[in-house]
Protein backbone atom coordinates (compact mmCIF):
# COMPACT_ATOMS: atom_id res chain seq x y z
CA UNK A 1 0.00 0.00 0.00
CA UNK A 2 0.87 3.07 -0.64
CA UNK A 3 1.35 6.40 1.29
CA UNK A 4 -1.28 9.46 0.64
CA UNK A 5 1.31 11.59 -0.57
CA UNK A 6 3.11 8.83 -2.83
CA UNK A 7 0.13 8.60 -4.73
CA UNK A 8 -0.39 12.31 -5.40
CA UNK A 9 3.15 11.90 -5.86
CA UNK A 10 2.36 9.31 -8.97
CA UNK A 11 -0.70 11.36 -10.21
CA UNK A 12 1.92 14.33 -10.73
CA UNK A 13 4.08 12.24 -12.91
CA UNK A 14 0.93 11.48 -15.05
CA UNK A 15 0.28 14.94 -15.41
CA UNK A 16 3.96 15.04 -16.61
CA UNK A 17 3.29 12.86 -18.66
CA UNK A 18 0.38 14.58 -20.09
CA UNK A 19 2.21 17.46 -21.25
CA UNK A 20 4.82 16.02 -22.57
CA UNK A 21 2.45 13.82 -25.12
CA UNK A 22 0.54 17.26 -26.03
CA UNK A 23 3.85 18.64 -26.18
CA UNK A 24 5.13 16.31 -28.53
CA UNK A 25 2.19 17.52 -31.15
CA UNK A 26 2.16 20.98 -30.69
CA UNK A 27 5.81 20.91 -31.45
CA UNK A 28 5.55 18.83 -34.83
CA UNK A 29 2.16 21.44 -35.51
CA UNK A 30 4.62 24.08 -34.83
CA UNK A 31 7.40 23.23 -36.66
CA UNK A 32 5.46 22.16 -39.84
CA UNK A 33 3.75 25.59 -39.97
CA UNK A 34 7.40 26.98 -40.98
CA UNK A 35 7.80 24.84 -43.72
CA UNK A 36 4.65 24.70 -44.94
CA UNK A 37 2.68 26.26 -47.62
CA UNK A 38 -0.64 28.41 -47.75
CA UNK A 39 -2.33 29.36 -50.83
CA UNK A 40 -6.18 28.78 -50.87
CA UNK A 41 -8.20 28.06 -53.96
CA UNK A 42 -12.31 28.11 -55.05
CA UNK A 43 -11.98 24.63 -55.35
CA UNK A 44 -10.48 23.58 -52.35
CA UNK A 45 -12.81 25.59 -50.37
CA UNK A 46 -15.34 23.76 -51.35
CA UNK A 47 -16.95 20.92 -49.47
CA UNK A 48 -15.15 17.48 -50.14
CA UNK A 49 -17.29 15.06 -51.86
CA UNK A 50 -15.62 12.74 -54.33
CA UNK A 51 -15.32 15.90 -56.49
CA UNK A 52 -18.91 16.35 -57.49
CA UNK A 53 -20.73 20.09 -56.50
CA UNK A 54 -21.51 19.39 -53.13
CA UNK A 55 -25.43 18.57 -52.88
CA UNK A 56 -27.21 19.71 -49.62
CA UNK A 57 -26.40 20.41 -46.28
CA UNK A 58 -24.20 17.50 -44.07
CA UNK A 59 -26.91 17.92 -41.45
CA UNK A 60 -28.77 14.69 -43.07
CA UNK A 61 -30.36 12.72 -41.07
CA UNK A 62 -29.53 9.33 -39.78
CA UNK A 63 -30.78 6.24 -38.56
CA UNK A 64 -31.90 6.33 -35.17
CA UNK A 65 -30.44 2.84 -34.33
CA UNK A 66 -27.10 4.34 -33.31
CA UNK A 67 -29.30 6.08 -30.95
CA UNK A 68 -30.92 2.80 -29.45
CA UNK A 69 -26.96 1.24 -29.24
CA UNK A 70 -26.01 4.68 -27.28
CA UNK A 71 -28.85 4.09 -24.89
CA UNK A 72 -27.91 0.01 -24.14
CA UNK A 73 -24.20 1.28 -23.77
CA UNK A 74 -24.92 3.27 -21.09
CA UNK A 75 -26.81 0.80 -18.59
CA UNK A 76 -23.93 -1.78 -19.22
CA UNK A 77 -20.89 0.84 -18.87
CA UNK A 78 -22.39 1.33 -15.44
CA UNK A 79 -22.75 -2.02 -14.82
CA UNK A 80 -19.07 -2.41 -15.43
CA UNK A 81 -18.49 0.61 -13.37
CA UNK A 82 -20.01 -1.47 -10.25
CA UNK A 83 -18.43 -4.80 -11.34
CA UNK A 84 -14.34 -3.13 -10.96
CA UNK A 85 -15.04 -2.67 -6.80
CA UNK A 86 -17.17 -5.71 -6.34
CA UNK A 87 -14.04 -7.84 -7.93
CA UNK A 88 -11.28 -6.54 -5.88
CA UNK A 89 -13.03 -7.14 -2.93
CA UNK A 90 -14.41 -10.64 -4.14
CA UNK A 91 -11.42 -12.89 -2.88
CA UNK A 92 -11.23 -11.06 0.72
CA UNK A 93 -14.84 -11.75 1.17
CA UNK A 94 -14.16 -15.61 0.30
CA UNK A 95 -11.37 -15.52 2.91
CA UNK A 96 -14.10 -14.07 5.30
CA UNK A 97 -16.68 -16.79 4.55
CA UNK A 98 -18.80 -14.61 2.82
CA UNK A 99 -18.04 -15.55 -0.77
CA UNK A 100 -21.60 -16.77 -1.41
CA UNK A 101 -23.14 -14.16 -0.27
CA UNK A 102 -21.27 -11.58 -2.07
CA UNK A 103 -21.58 -13.63 -5.28
CA UNK A 104 -25.47 -14.18 -4.91
CA UNK A 105 -24.80 -10.21 -4.77
CA UNK A 106 -23.58 -9.63 -7.89
CA UNK A 107 -25.30 -12.34 -9.53
CA UNK A 108 -28.65 -10.90 -9.12
CA UNK A 109 -27.25 -7.45 -10.06
CA UNK A 110 -25.82 -8.79 -13.52
CA UNK A 111 -29.50 -10.85 -13.70
CA UNK A 112 -31.57 -7.72 -13.86
CA UNK A 113 -28.97 -6.06 -16.13
CA UNK A 114 -28.99 -9.38 -18.45
CA UNK A 115 -32.64 -8.80 -18.34
CA UNK A 116 -32.66 -5.56 -20.05
CA UNK A 117 -30.11 -7.14 -22.67
CA UNK A 118 -32.98 -9.70 -23.42
CA UNK A 119 -35.47 -7.22 -23.47
CA UNK A 120 -33.21 -4.74 -26.30
CA UNK A 121 -32.86 -8.42 -28.04
CA UNK A 122 -36.22 -9.21 -28.01
CA UNK A 123 -37.53 -5.44 -29.38
CA UNK A 124 -35.09 -6.37 -31.90
CA UNK A 125 -32.86 -3.52 -30.83
CA UNK A 126 -29.82 -5.39 -31.64
CA UNK A 127 -30.62 -5.93 -34.96
CA UNK A 128 -28.89 -3.25 -37.72
CA UNK A 129 -31.93 -4.40 -40.25
CA UNK A 130 -34.84 -4.71 -38.76
CA UNK A 131 -37.44 -7.24 -40.34
CA UNK A 132 -40.83 -6.26 -40.61
CA UNK A 133 -42.21 -8.07 -38.00
CA UNK A 134 -40.05 -5.30 -35.21
CA UNK A 135 -42.25 -2.40 -36.98
CA UNK A 136 -45.34 -2.72 -37.89
CA UNK A 137 -47.14 -5.98 -36.75
CA UNK A 138 -50.53 -5.64 -37.71
CA UNK A 139 -49.85 -4.70 -41.41
CA UNK A 140 -46.84 -7.64 -41.23
CA UNK A 141 -49.53 -9.77 -40.24
CA UNK A 142 -51.84 -8.84 -43.17
CA UNK A 143 -49.04 -9.61 -46.12
CA UNK A 144 -49.06 -6.03 -46.47
CA UNK A 145 -45.68 -3.73 -47.33
CA UNK A 146 -45.34 -1.66 -43.92
CA UNK B 1 12.15 14.88 -3.83
CA UNK B 2 14.09 16.09 -6.24
CA UNK B 3 15.91 13.25 -7.04
CA UNK B 4 12.24 11.38 -7.69
CA UNK B 5 10.80 14.34 -9.64
CA UNK B 6 14.52 13.99 -12.11
CA UNK B 7 13.69 10.25 -12.07
CA UNK B 8 10.61 10.32 -13.25
CA UNK B 9 11.28 12.72 -15.63
CA UNK B 10 13.74 10.64 -17.24
CA UNK B 11 11.35 7.75 -16.84
CA UNK B 12 8.63 10.07 -18.82
CA UNK B 13 11.35 10.75 -21.42
CA UNK B 14 12.43 7.46 -21.87
CA UNK B 15 8.74 5.70 -22.69
CA UNK B 16 8.05 8.68 -25.10
CA UNK B 17 11.04 8.70 -26.74
CA UNK B 18 12.53 4.95 -26.24
CA UNK B 19 9.35 2.23 -26.57
CA UNK B 20 6.24 4.57 -27.86
CA UNK B 21 7.42 6.92 -30.69
CA UNK B 22 10.17 4.77 -32.23
CA UNK B 23 7.72 1.98 -32.04
CA UNK B 24 5.02 3.89 -33.79
CA UNK B 25 6.76 5.30 -36.82
CA UNK B 26 9.06 2.05 -37.08
CA UNK B 27 5.45 0.17 -37.50
CA UNK B 28 4.76 2.57 -40.47
CA UNK B 29 6.77 1.10 -42.22
CA UNK B 30 6.60 -2.29 -40.83
CA UNK B 31 3.12 -2.14 -42.45
CA UNK B 32 3.78 -1.42 -45.67
CA UNK B 33 6.43 -4.02 -45.50
CA UNK B 34 4.34 -6.69 -43.66
CA UNK B 35 2.10 -5.79 -46.18
CA UNK B 36 4.13 -6.41 -49.14
CA UNK B 37 5.30 -9.33 -48.11
CA UNK B 38 1.45 -10.55 -48.06
CA UNK B 39 0.90 -9.79 -50.98
CA UNK B 40 3.75 -10.78 -52.67
CA UNK B 41 5.51 -6.83 -53.97
CA UNK B 42 8.45 -5.36 -52.93
CA UNK B 43 6.75 -2.71 -51.10
CA UNK B 44 8.31 1.12 -49.99
CA UNK B 45 12.24 0.66 -51.03
CA UNK B 46 12.36 3.56 -53.25
CA UNK B 47 13.82 6.36 -50.87
CA UNK B 48 17.88 6.32 -50.51
CA UNK B 49 20.01 8.70 -48.78
CA UNK B 50 23.31 8.46 -51.06
CA UNK B 51 22.52 5.57 -52.57
CA UNK B 52 21.68 3.43 -49.35
CA UNK B 53 18.40 1.75 -49.25
CA UNK B 54 18.50 -0.15 -46.17
CA UNK B 55 15.16 -2.10 -47.27
CA UNK B 56 13.47 1.33 -47.78
CA UNK B 57 13.74 1.92 -43.96
CA UNK B 58 14.27 5.99 -44.89
CA UNK B 59 11.15 5.82 -46.30
CA UNK B 60 9.61 6.85 -42.74
CA UNK B 61 12.11 9.37 -43.04
CA UNK B 62 10.83 10.80 -46.09
CA UNK B 63 6.88 10.10 -45.29
CA UNK B 64 7.60 13.02 -42.03
CA UNK B 65 9.47 15.25 -44.17
CA UNK B 66 5.78 14.94 -47.20
CA UNK B 67 3.40 15.09 -43.89
CA UNK B 68 4.57 18.01 -42.59
CA UNK B 69 5.61 20.32 -45.67
CA UNK B 70 1.74 20.01 -46.78
CA UNK B 71 -0.51 22.50 -46.95
CA UNK B 72 -2.57 23.21 -43.47
CA UNK B 73 -6.01 23.09 -44.37
CA UNK B 74 -8.94 23.98 -42.65
CA UNK B 75 -12.03 24.09 -43.94
CA UNK B 76 -13.95 27.28 -43.71
CA UNK B 77 -16.92 25.38 -43.04
CA UNK B 78 -15.41 23.72 -40.20
CA UNK B 79 -16.04 24.85 -36.72
CA UNK B 80 -12.12 25.57 -36.21
CA UNK B 81 -11.61 24.81 -32.68
CA UNK B 82 -13.06 21.49 -32.25
CA UNK B 83 -11.88 20.98 -35.63
CA UNK B 84 -7.97 21.71 -34.82
CA UNK B 85 -7.88 19.84 -31.22
CA UNK B 86 -9.70 16.76 -32.23
CA UNK B 87 -6.51 14.98 -33.84
CA UNK B 88 -4.72 15.97 -30.27
CA UNK B 89 -7.12 14.27 -28.15
CA UNK B 90 -6.51 11.09 -30.15
CA UNK B 91 -3.09 11.38 -29.85
CA UNK B 92 -3.50 12.23 -26.55
CA UNK B 93 -5.84 9.28 -25.12
CA UNK B 94 -3.66 7.12 -27.00
CA UNK B 95 -0.32 7.89 -25.13
CA UNK B 96 -1.51 8.70 -22.31
CA UNK B 97 -2.84 4.92 -21.56
CA UNK B 98 1.05 4.03 -21.44
CA UNK B 99 1.79 5.80 -18.32
CA UNK B 100 0.44 3.12 -16.13
CA UNK B 101 2.26 -0.27 -17.94
CA UNK B 102 4.77 -1.56 -15.81
CA UNK B 103 8.29 -2.93 -18.30
CA UNK B 104 10.52 -4.15 -15.87
CA UNK B 105 10.57 -5.60 -12.48
CA UNK B 106 11.43 -2.64 -9.63
CA UNK B 107 15.30 -1.89 -9.70
CA UNK B 108 17.47 -0.90 -7.09
CA UNK B 109 20.18 2.36 -7.81
CA UNK B 110 22.09 3.15 -5.33
CA UNK B 111 19.89 2.20 -2.51
CA UNK B 112 16.72 3.30 -3.85
CA UNK B 113 14.14 1.20 -5.28
CA UNK B 114 13.15 2.41 -8.50
CA UNK B 115 10.00 1.50 -10.24
CA UNK B 116 10.20 0.61 -13.92
CA UNK B 117 6.69 2.60 -14.47
CA UNK B 118 6.00 6.05 -15.44
CA UNK B 119 3.29 5.99 -12.39
CA UNK B 120 2.50 3.60 -10.04
CA UNK B 121 -1.28 4.07 -9.58
CA UNK B 122 -3.84 2.11 -7.49
CA UNK B 123 -6.14 2.64 -9.96
CA UNK B 124 -4.21 1.70 -13.00
CA UNK B 125 -7.08 -0.34 -14.36
CA UNK B 126 -10.32 2.09 -14.25
CA UNK B 127 -6.81 5.13 -15.42
CA UNK B 128 -6.57 2.78 -18.42
CA UNK B 129 -10.57 2.36 -18.96
CA UNK B 130 -10.54 6.11 -18.52
CA UNK B 131 -8.33 7.25 -21.34
CA UNK B 132 -9.06 4.16 -23.83
CA UNK B 133 -12.40 5.40 -23.79
CA UNK B 134 -11.67 8.96 -24.92
CA UNK B 135 -10.58 7.98 -28.20
CA UNK B 136 -13.93 8.32 -28.96
CA UNK B 137 -13.86 11.74 -28.25
CA UNK B 138 -11.39 12.47 -31.09
CA UNK B 139 -13.90 10.15 -33.72
CA UNK B 140 -16.53 12.53 -32.21
CA UNK B 141 -14.66 15.98 -32.80
CA UNK B 142 -13.41 15.23 -36.05
CA UNK B 143 -16.70 14.38 -37.63
CA UNK B 144 -19.19 16.58 -36.30
CA UNK B 145 -16.57 19.72 -37.15
CA UNK B 146 -15.54 18.76 -40.71
CA UNK B 147 -19.24 19.92 -41.26
CA UNK B 148 -18.72 17.44 -44.27
CA UNK B 149 -21.67 14.15 -45.01
CA UNK B 150 -18.57 11.60 -45.29
CA UNK B 151 -17.13 12.85 -41.62
CA UNK B 152 -20.54 13.07 -40.28
CA UNK B 153 -21.46 9.31 -41.33
CA UNK B 154 -17.67 8.17 -40.48
CA UNK B 155 -18.47 9.48 -37.27
CA UNK B 156 -21.92 7.87 -36.31
CA UNK B 157 -20.30 4.89 -37.03
CA UNK B 158 -16.98 5.07 -35.27
CA UNK B 159 -19.09 6.17 -31.74
CA UNK B 160 -21.29 3.22 -32.31
CA UNK B 161 -18.64 1.03 -33.23
CA UNK B 162 -16.58 1.82 -30.21
CA UNK B 163 -18.77 2.13 -27.38
CA UNK B 164 -20.39 -1.43 -28.39
CA UNK B 165 -17.01 -3.10 -27.95
CA UNK B 166 -15.92 -0.64 -24.78
CA UNK B 167 -18.46 -2.37 -22.87
CA UNK B 168 -17.19 -5.81 -23.87
CA UNK B 169 -13.64 -4.52 -22.93
CA UNK B 170 -14.70 -3.71 -19.98
CA UNK B 171 -16.15 -6.71 -18.86
CA UNK B 172 -13.54 -9.40 -20.01
CA UNK B 173 -11.23 -6.95 -17.36
CA UNK B 174 -13.60 -7.64 -15.18
CA UNK B 175 -12.93 -11.25 -15.24
CA UNK B 176 -8.55 -10.50 -15.08
CA UNK B 177 -9.31 -8.44 -11.73
CA UNK B 178 -11.86 -11.08 -9.97
CA UNK B 179 -8.54 -13.42 -10.97
CA UNK B 180 -5.89 -11.04 -9.35
CA UNK B 181 -8.50 -9.02 -6.84
CA UNK B 182 -6.54 -5.78 -7.22
CA UNK B 183 -6.79 -2.94 -10.11
CA UNK B 184 -3.01 -2.31 -9.49
CA UNK B 185 -0.88 -3.56 -12.88
CA UNK B 186 2.25 -4.40 -10.97
CA UNK B 187 0.22 -6.95 -8.54
CA UNK B 188 -1.52 -8.29 -11.98
CA UNK B 189 2.08 -9.12 -13.28
CA UNK B 190 3.45 -10.07 -10.04
CA UNK B 191 0.35 -12.40 -9.83
CA UNK B 192 1.11 -13.94 -13.22
CA UNK B 193 4.68 -15.01 -11.95
CA UNK B 194 3.30 -17.99 -10.22
CA UNK B 195 3.55 -21.46 -12.11
CA UNK B 196 0.83 -24.27 -11.68
CA UNK B 197 2.64 -28.06 -10.94
CA UNK B 198 6.08 -25.57 -11.38
CA UNK B 199 5.50 -25.29 -14.88
CA UNK B 200 2.50 -23.98 -16.67
CA UNK B 201 2.91 -20.14 -15.95
CA UNK B 202 -0.15 -18.38 -14.28
CA UNK B 203 -0.77 -15.97 -17.39
CA UNK B 204 -4.13 -14.24 -18.00
CA UNK B 205 -4.31 -16.36 -20.86
CA UNK B 206 -4.48 -19.70 -18.94
CA UNK B 207 -6.47 -18.12 -16.03
CA UNK B 208 -8.48 -16.53 -18.36
CA UNK B 209 -8.41 -17.73 -21.62
CA UNK B 210 -12.37 -16.53 -23.02
CA UNK B 211 -11.58 -13.01 -21.31
CA UNK B 212 -8.20 -12.70 -23.32
CA UNK B 213 -10.25 -14.57 -26.81
CA UNK B 214 -12.89 -11.31 -25.95
CA UNK B 215 -10.57 -8.65 -25.32
CA UNK B 216 -8.50 -8.73 -28.39
CA UNK B 217 -11.44 -8.29 -30.84
CA UNK B 218 -12.37 -5.73 -28.86
CA UNK B 219 -9.39 -3.93 -28.28
CA UNK B 220 -8.75 -4.11 -32.35
CA UNK B 221 -11.87 -2.53 -32.61
CA UNK B 222 -10.87 0.38 -30.53
CA UNK B 223 -8.34 0.50 -32.09
CA UNK B 224 -10.33 0.75 -35.63
CA UNK B 225 -8.52 -1.40 -38.23
CA UNK B 226 -9.53 -3.39 -40.39
CA UNK B 227 -11.54 -5.49 -40.04
CA UNK B 228 -13.12 -3.00 -37.76
CA UNK B 229 -12.57 -0.31 -39.69
CA UNK B 230 -15.96 0.47 -40.67
CA UNK B 231 -16.02 4.47 -39.43
CA UNK B 232 -13.02 4.56 -41.93
CA UNK B 233 -13.83 2.13 -44.84
CA UNK B 234 -11.00 4.18 -47.39
CA UNK B 235 -13.04 2.78 -50.17
CA UNK B 236 -16.74 3.60 -49.64
CA UNK B 237 -16.50 6.73 -46.93
CA UNK B 238 -13.55 8.04 -46.25
CA UNK B 239 -14.22 8.45 -43.32
CA UNK B 240 -14.14 10.41 -39.85
CA UNK B 241 -10.62 12.21 -40.77
CA UNK B 242 -11.87 13.34 -44.37
CA UNK B 243 -11.25 17.10 -44.47
CA UNK B 244 -7.79 16.75 -42.90
CA UNK B 245 -4.43 17.47 -44.65
CA UNK B 246 -0.58 17.53 -43.58
CA UNK B 247 0.18 17.70 -40.25
CA UNK B 248 -3.08 17.05 -38.42
CA UNK B 249 -3.51 13.88 -40.79
CA UNK B 250 -0.30 12.44 -39.78
CA UNK B 251 -0.94 13.15 -36.40
CA UNK B 252 -4.55 10.96 -36.54
CA UNK B 253 -2.01 8.69 -38.17
CA UNK B 254 0.71 8.56 -35.05
CA UNK B 255 -1.99 8.44 -33.15
CA UNK B 256 -3.31 5.03 -34.88
CA UNK B 257 0.02 3.66 -34.53
CA UNK B 258 0.37 4.45 -31.21
CA UNK B 259 -2.80 2.85 -30.22
CA UNK B 260 -1.32 -0.43 -31.80
CA UNK B 261 1.56 -0.33 -29.50
CA UNK B 262 -0.50 0.78 -26.18
CA UNK B 263 -2.62 -2.20 -27.45
CA UNK B 264 -0.22 -4.69 -27.40
CA UNK B 265 1.71 -3.34 -24.06
CA UNK B 266 -2.04 -4.05 -22.55
CA UNK B 267 -2.28 -7.49 -24.22
CA UNK B 268 1.43 -8.41 -22.87
CA UNK B 269 0.67 -6.91 -19.50
CA UNK B 270 -2.35 -8.23 -18.53
CA UNK B 271 -2.71 -11.76 -20.50
CA UNK B 272 1.20 -12.72 -21.06
CA UNK B 273 2.49 -12.02 -17.77
CA UNK B 274 4.14 -8.54 -18.48
CA UNK B 275 8.00 -8.75 -18.21
CA UNK B 276 7.77 -12.06 -16.69
CA UNK B 277 9.50 -15.10 -18.46
CA UNK B 278 8.70 -18.02 -17.26
CA UNK B 279 10.37 -20.11 -14.68
CA UNK B 280 12.59 -17.00 -14.04
CA UNK B 281 12.77 -15.85 -10.41
CA UNK B 282 15.07 -13.33 -8.39
CA UNK B 283 17.48 -15.70 -8.28
CA UNK B 284 17.97 -17.08 -11.48
CA UNK B 285 16.10 -19.89 -13.83
CA UNK B 286 13.64 -22.29 -11.03
CA UNK B 287 12.06 -25.10 -13.63
CA UNK B 288 9.41 -27.78 -11.90
CA UNK B 289 11.89 -30.05 -11.72
CA UNK B 290 13.76 -28.63 -9.23
CA UNK B 291 16.98 -27.97 -11.63
CA UNK B 292 17.91 -24.20 -10.95
CA UNK B 293 20.26 -21.97 -12.83
CA UNK B 294 22.18 -18.83 -11.07
CA UNK B 295 22.03 -15.56 -12.52
CA UNK B 296 23.00 -11.97 -11.86
CA UNK B 297 20.57 -9.81 -10.86
CA UNK B 298 21.32 -7.56 -13.30
CA UNK B 299 21.20 -10.40 -16.52
CA UNK B 300 17.60 -11.00 -14.35
CA UNK B 301 16.37 -7.37 -15.08
CA UNK B 302 17.59 -7.09 -18.37
CA UNK B 303 15.88 -10.56 -19.30
CA UNK B 304 12.24 -9.28 -18.16
CA UNK B 305 12.39 -6.03 -19.78
CA UNK B 306 13.61 -7.74 -22.86
CA UNK B 307 10.70 -10.14 -22.53
CA UNK B 308 8.13 -7.30 -21.93
CA UNK B 309 9.47 -5.74 -25.75
CA UNK B 310 9.57 -8.95 -27.06
CA UNK B 311 6.20 -9.42 -26.36
CA UNK B 312 4.92 -6.28 -27.53
CA UNK B 313 6.40 -6.27 -30.72
CA UNK B 314 4.82 -9.70 -31.41
CA UNK B 315 1.64 -8.35 -30.67
CA UNK B 316 2.09 -5.37 -33.13
CA UNK B 317 3.16 -7.93 -35.41
CA UNK B 318 0.03 -9.91 -34.65
CA UNK B 319 -1.77 -7.33 -35.27
CA UNK B 320 -0.26 -6.24 -38.70
CA UNK B 321 -0.90 -9.87 -39.61
CA UNK B 322 -4.33 -9.37 -38.87
CA UNK B 323 -5.42 -6.45 -40.21
CA UNK B 324 -3.79 -7.67 -44.04
CA UNK B 325 -5.81 -10.99 -43.38
CA UNK B 326 -9.44 -10.16 -42.71
CA UNK B 327 -12.19 -8.51 -44.88
CA UNK B 328 -14.13 -5.54 -43.47
CA UNK B 329 -16.80 -6.37 -41.10
CA UNK B 330 -19.96 -5.37 -42.52
CA UNK B 331 -22.23 -2.90 -40.06
CA UNK B 332 -25.14 -5.42 -38.92
CA UNK B 333 -22.02 -7.94 -38.78
CA UNK B 334 -20.54 -5.67 -36.31
CA UNK B 335 -23.31 -5.12 -34.25
CA UNK B 336 -24.50 -8.51 -33.94
CA UNK B 337 -20.56 -9.73 -33.11
CA UNK B 338 -20.51 -6.91 -30.37
CA UNK B 339 -24.02 -6.88 -28.79
CA UNK B 340 -25.36 -10.56 -29.19
CA UNK B 341 -22.01 -12.79 -29.15
CA UNK B 342 -19.28 -11.30 -27.36
CA UNK B 343 -21.58 -9.46 -24.82
CA UNK B 344 -23.43 -12.46 -23.11
CA UNK B 345 -20.14 -14.37 -23.39
CA UNK B 346 -17.94 -11.47 -21.47
CA UNK B 347 -20.73 -11.00 -19.41
CA UNK B 348 -20.73 -15.48 -18.40
CA UNK B 349 -16.98 -14.60 -17.86
CA UNK B 350 -17.58 -12.75 -14.72
CA UNK B 351 -20.28 -15.25 -13.55
CA UNK B 352 -18.43 -18.15 -14.10
CA UNK B 353 -14.85 -17.04 -13.26
CA UNK B 354 -16.43 -16.05 -9.64
CA UNK B 355 -18.37 -19.70 -9.46
CA UNK B 356 -14.70 -21.15 -9.57
CA UNK B 357 -13.16 -18.98 -7.54
CA UNK B 358 -15.97 -19.53 -4.70
CA UNK B 359 -15.85 -23.22 -4.98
Amino acid sequence: MQSMQGMQFAFGVVLMFMVMGLLIGIVALTLSSFIRPHNPTEQKLQIYECGEEPVGSPWMQFNNRFYTVALVFILFDVEVVFLFPWAVIFNDFIKQGLGAFIFAEMAVFVGILALGLVYAWAKGDLEWVRTRRFMKPAAARKGGVA
Amino acid sequence: MLTLILISLAKVVAILLVIILPLATLLTWVERKQSAVMQDRLGANRADILGLRVWGLFNIIADGIKSFSKEDWVPPFANRFLFNIAPFVGLFAAMVTFAVIPFGPPIHIAGQEIALQVADLNVGFLYILAFGSMGVYSVVLAGWSSNNKYAQLGAMRGISQMISYEVVLGLALVGVVLVHGSVRLPDIVAGQGEHWFGWIPKWGVFTQPLAFLLFLPAAIAETKRVPFDIPEGESEIIGYNLEYSGAKFALFLLGEFIEIVVLSALLATLFFGGWQVPWLADSGFVFGNGATVEMAPLVVTVLRIASFLLKVVFFCWLQLLIRWTLPRFRFDHLLRLGWREMLPLALLNVVVTAFVMLS
